[in-house]
This record gives structure tokens, sequence and C-alpha cells, in this order.
């Protein structure tokens, strides 16, 4: 019977199947970060039991710290105490780990794949729902609870429920100044934010093959936002390549035999899956979220939707709602509205690819007044590669601060937060409530959009840029 | 830390007739700082429930009206639970008593953290949803029974519904067990495909030269 790639590591990866129990799934990857982890080494520690595989687990530090000099200590007790408790977890059980002054450190999703650890044909958890970035790889990656954290920890295994498979596939070209955020946003406009629940994505189609590895990533990324735990695409040359040579990518003899493995990763022809979706790039504009889950997005150059117009009346609510605490309109153009914060970083677009289009937009310029720029690369090895490339340069000179890595104000968690009733537009994922800080509003984007609202303090299309038309 | 146990109960209904209640309106991320996982009640729904001053709202969010005291079923919307995967939602929602939550769907990992916690997730049909929202709104004596054992929710009205959950997240749940004990029930299978697969991931020895 032909198979998805999906099934395929899905099959090699069951350790046992008791007729209606849940698989016990082997784990190859266990990434750790500070918020989701206390609980459950404190769990190991209460059963006596150690980490199973110290070699498949590493640790960093990126939701709670904060994003200013590293020369200065935390300032907040409580994520200080978190950092600590991180640390010493990790000397008690032997999980490496890049702490938050290490070279290595960053956004947990950023550094996997970085360092090599991201590979095809795995299965990667992390107490995190983003997880599923890894998936671009062509692994089988997931977020998971800290229950599981713990089970995976003592087991290196997890009980699952085989996942249905959903098809999304992209094809045709992506118009200039429209990028893979629009693409995944688009997605989750499409099908809203519980169209994926119970699957897996594979994303597919000559538009996801022509994106680099690390959009792809921003792709993979937002899957939970569309209510899918994970989403991957098959690897191929573009994965191979970027892997090669990183700190634990296989080397010599084990390299070329892990890649005649990988090509094998790929959904056969005739495979079916449970559900289906094609988009079409070309078609597709920049896009902006106006309300306060990530469906509800629209094209650049649509109109905030009108409640009455809902045939559903639980979505006529839920809109009416997220106008309300957004501020916002019906029939309104969302281009032009102000904003006071722009945000780009986190792992959905905290790449050095993310900044580079960034600066390039804002090379020369100057940020419009009374905006907050906040540029947080996604990882300490980001943040170097772009001072190499000057990039900190044009962002200071542009008028925007530029940080340490870390999750920043994607969660608000360290003190990078909008004040109560501020708007932001933000390249991260989530727009929910209070989510970039008590009673702040998100408007989601790419790092395009972003950029260019930057320059106009108000949401701007990045298409009307130089050089961006044709 | 025990695997928790349930039964069958008998408790009043809380209506929260909000969609895509997301895991941050649950437990705002800045009460994620705890290491440990008490204490977390008064997190639940934090900033629907508190000023900016840290006084409670008035009028008061649902789940604190005096009229909604003690009752342990939460009637939500659709797609409860989504968003970040952190199980301080349902300790949260354990921690101020909710033993139940009756939504139309859920999301993935908010279900299986809340399974996990001894808080059942239980789907209904849309009609049924509805009338139990209209009675937790309307009936404050009303009262819902649950009986896991069965996967029975009786109505105020005295008719027995069957609930879908999977027989071996009703089984944990019945005996107390653990998950994780279960796991370690299959060790030398473990191994057994430790051994097969031994894969190329290595966290602790970088291969390539720097
Ligand atoms: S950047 Fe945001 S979404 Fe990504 S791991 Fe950090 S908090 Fe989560």
């Amino acid at each position: 019977m032909p198979k998805t790639i999906i099934e395929k590591i899905w099959n090699e990866h069951v350790v046992d199947q008791q007729e209606g129990a849940p698989a016990i799934l082997a784990i190859d990857l266990h990434l750790v970060h500070e918020v989701t982890s206390p609980q459950a080494f404190t769990g190991l520690r209460a059963r006596g039991l150690k980490v199973r595989r110290p070699d498949r687990t590493v640790a960093t530090a990126d939701h709670s710290i904060p994003t200013t000099p590293r020369n200065l200590p935390i300032a907040d007790e409580m994520a200080a105490a978190q950092v600590k408790q991180l640390e010493a977890n990790c000397a008690e059980f032997g999980v490496p780990l890049h702490g938050w002054e290490s070279p290595n450190q960053g956004i947990v999703h950023v550094i996997g794949p970085e360092l090599g650890l991201t590979q095809p044909g795995a299965t990667i958890v992390c107490g995190d729902s983003h997880t599923a970035t890894h998936g671009a790889f062509g692994a089988l990656a997931f977020g998971i609870g800290t229950s599981e954290v713990e089970m995976v920890l003592a087991t290196q295994c997890l009980l699952q429920r085989k996942p249905k498979t959903y098809l999304v596939r992209v094809d045709g070209t992506l118009r200039p100044g429209v990028s893979a955020k629009d693409i995944i946003l688009a997605l989750i406009a499409r099908i809203g934010v519980g169209g994926g629940t119970g699957h897996v994505f594979e994303y597919a189609g000559s538009a996801i093959r022509d994106l680099s590895m690390e959009e792809r990533m921003t792709i993979c990324n937002m899957s939970i936002e569309g209510g899918a735990r994970a989403g991957l695409v098959a690897p191929d040359e573009t994965t191979f390549a970027y892997l090669k040579g990183r700190p634990h990518a296989p080397q010599g003899a084990d390299w070329d035999a892990a890649v005649a493995r990988w090509r094998t990763l790929t959904s056969d022809d005739g495979a079916t899956y449970d559900k289906e979706i094609v988009i079409d790039a070309d078609t597709l504009e920049p896009m902006v979220t106006y309300g306060t889950n990530p469906g509800m997005g629209l094209p650049i150059s649509g109109t905030i939707p009108n409640p009455a117009d809902e045939s559903d009346p639980a979505a006529a609510r839920a809109l009416t709602r997220a106008l309300e605490y957004m501020d916002l309109r019906a029939g309104d153009s969302i281009i032009g509205r102000p904003v006071n914060t722009v945000f780009i970083g986190s792992c959905t677009n905290g790449r050095i690819s993310d900044l580079r289009l960034a600066a390039n937009v804002l090379k020369g310029q100057t940020i419009a007044k009374g905006v907050r720029v906040m540029v947080v690369p996604g990882s300490a090895d980001v943040k170097r590669q772009a001072e190499r490339e000057g990039l900190d340069k044009i962002f200071r000179d542009a008028g925007a601060d530029w940080r340490e890595a870390g999750c920043s104000m994607c969660i608000a968690m360290n003190g990078d937060q909008l004040a109560p009733g501020e708007y932001a537009i933000s390249t991260s994922n989530r727009n929910f409530e209070g989510r970039q800080g008590k009673g702040g509003r998100t408007f989601l984007a790419s790092p395009l959009t972003a950029a260019a609202t930057a320059l106009t303090g108000v949401i701007a299309d990045p298409r009307t840029l130089p050089g961006m038309s044709r | 830390m025990a695997a928790p146990r349930v039964g069958t109960f008998t408790t009043g209904l809380v209506p929260l007739p909000a969609e895509n209640v997301d895991t941050d309106q649950i437990v705002p991320a800045r009460y994620l700082k705890v290491i440990d996982k008490a204490g977390l009640a008064d997190a639940l729904f934090h900033d629907w429930r508190f000023e900016a001053d840290g006084s409670k709202k008035s009028p008061p969010f649902v789940i604190d009206e005096p009229r909604y005291a003690g009752h342990g079923i939460l009637v939500a919307g659709d797609n409860f639970g989504g968003g970040s995967s952190r199980e301080h939602a349902p300790w949260a929602l354990g921690a101020f008593g909710i033993k139940a939550i009756l939504a139309t769907s859920f999301a993935d990992i908010f279900k299986s953290n809340a399974l996990k916690n001894g808080i059942l997730p239980i789907i209904l049909p849309a009609e049924l949803h509805g009338t139990l929202m209209q009675i937790a709104k309307d009936d404050l004596a009303a009262t819902v029974t649950i009986e896991l054992a069965t996967a029975t929710l009786t109505t105020p009205d005295g008719t027995a519904h069957q609930f879908p959950i999977d027989a071996f997240s009703q089984k944990m749940l019945l005996d107390g067990l653990d998950e994780l004990d279960y796991i370690r029930t299959q060790g030398e299978k473990i191994l057994a495909h430790e051994t097969s697969h031994p894969g190329t991931i290595n966290t602790l020895q970088p291969n390539a030269p720097r």
C-alpha cells in the first residue's frame, strides 16, 4: 500500500501497539526549555528515575529570559529562579544545556535546526506547541504537555494515537512581496484555528519546493495555529544542503548513508490523505490578522469583516468580541491602521533570512516617529551572523532596538510587552488577547509587511516598496 | 505524584459561551514562571477576572459569580484549549475545582493534558451542548452527573447520554493508573527498539569539525 511520509515515520517509531491502547512511540530528540520542564524534573526525582537518554535530550533557556545585554543579571526574580532551576536540573540529570549565556543559546526551535540536531525522519518533541517547526526537515515533530515531558525524560517514549493526515498542496509561484508567512496565514484563514485538529499537515506542491529551509520552518511552525499538532515537508536537496556540515549532522560515510535513507522519506505516488486542500500561490497577497486568533486574517488589500455577514451565530459572536477587543470597525481597510510597536522576531520569523528581509527595507531609512521597533534575533548565532553582516547597524541607524536572543514579545513573559490598548504588528504567531502584554493588540504579518509598517507607522503593503513591483 | 482517579460525580454547570478559548486566556503566560504546580487557581482566566490592580472585576467574570460557586462543570464553546501546550491550563482548572469541560470540540494538546490531570474533556453533539449551555444560564440548581465507568452524562431531566472517551484513558482514570508506569512496563520492547534503531542524533557529541 502506498504510504505518506507521515505514516512511514510513524511506523518506524512504534515500539509497541496493544489492541485498544495508544502506541508507544520512540522519540529521537527531546528539546527542553525552562518553562515547561521544572515540574517534569520534580516528578522524575519523586519517582527516583533518571533521564533515560541524555544524548537525545537538549535544553536551552528562551521563554522567560530578558533580551537586555547578557552581562546584566535577570532582574525578574521568578524568571531568574526558573532559569537557575533549569541549570540545576540539567546538571543533576546530565542533560546538555545551552544556557542563557551560551553562544548556542536561542529559541528552542531555532537552535535545533541550527545545530543540525533536527534531522529528517526523526520524531521530535518539546513541551512547546511550536515544535512542528522542525517538521520543515521531514521530521514528525509536535508539542507535548509537562506530564509527557516527564514520560519522555524517563523512557524516551510517549503514548500516542496515530494521527490523521492532511495534505496542504501549494501550487504556483509567490508574487514579489508575498512570503512563506503569508502562505501559512492564508491557510489558517481558510481552514480556521480548529481545521487541522487530529491531523498532521504535509505541505507539498511547487511553491513549497521553491522555499528555503527557513521559509519552510516559518510555515511548519504555525501548523498548530491551524489546529494540527504537527506539519512537515518531505526532505529534498534543499534540506540536505542546509544540514550538511552542521555541528550535530552526520558526517563522512555516515552522512552518505543518512542521505540515502532520507531520500526514501517521500509520500508514495497514490498515497491517500484523510483531508486535502489546494492553495494557489499566484493569487496570494500579503496577509494580516485583524482579530484575536490566527484564523482571523485577511489579504492586506481587504477590509475588516462584518459580524452581520456571518451565517454562523457562534462565529458572529466571536468576531464581534474580537473587533471589540481590537477596537476595529467592520468595513474599514486594514491598510492604514496605526501601530505603536513593531516586533520582528520569534521562532516563526526570527531567523537570519527574516532579519535580512527586514533590514533590506529599513536600510538607509528612518522608522516612523513615535513607533517602537524591536528586533529580536531567534538565537545567539543568528545575532552574531546579523552583526557580521552589519544588519544590527542598519536597524539601529533606522531607529530600531536591537536585542539579545529569546522569545521576547512573542509571549511577553520577560517584560518585553505592550501596554494595555497598544497595537503591535508582529512577525510572531499568536494574536490572542493579551499575548503580547495584558490588553495589548496584535496584528500578525510577515517580516516584509512589519518592516514596511515600521517606516510609515501604519499598516503598509510591502508590495509598494521599491523593488517589489513587477 | 499519584495518578488521578475519576469515578462518578454530580455537580453544577458554569456557562462560558466563547469559542476558541485558548490556553493563553486560561492561564496568561506571565503565570508560567512557577516551578511547581501549586497556587494556579488565581491564575485561571486571570485577565478576564481581575482588574490591573488585582481586584476582581465588577460584575465578576462568570466563574467568580457567587451563584456559580462550587459548580464543577464548565460548558464552553467550540475548540476549547487551543494554542500553547502549557499544562498549567488543566492544573489551574483543577485547582479551581473544575472536573469536566463540555464542548463541541477540543484542541488536541489540551485534551491530552486535561485527561492526564483527571479533568474530563467531554465532546457533545451541538444540540445537547446547546441545551446544557441554556440550562447552565437559566437553572442554577440544575446538576449533571457524570459516570466515567459507563461514559454517561445524565442531564437534569434524568436522561443519560453516552459521551466518547477512548477506552485506554477511561481505564487509566478509573483505576488511577499512571501512563508513565504503563510505558515502563514495556522496558524490554523499548530497549529492543533502541538497539535496532540507533539513529544519528546525538546531543552530547557534535561530530562535524567546527
Ligand atoms: S518564540 Fe514565541 S512561539 Fe516561539 S517558542 Fe518562543 S514563545 Fe513560543
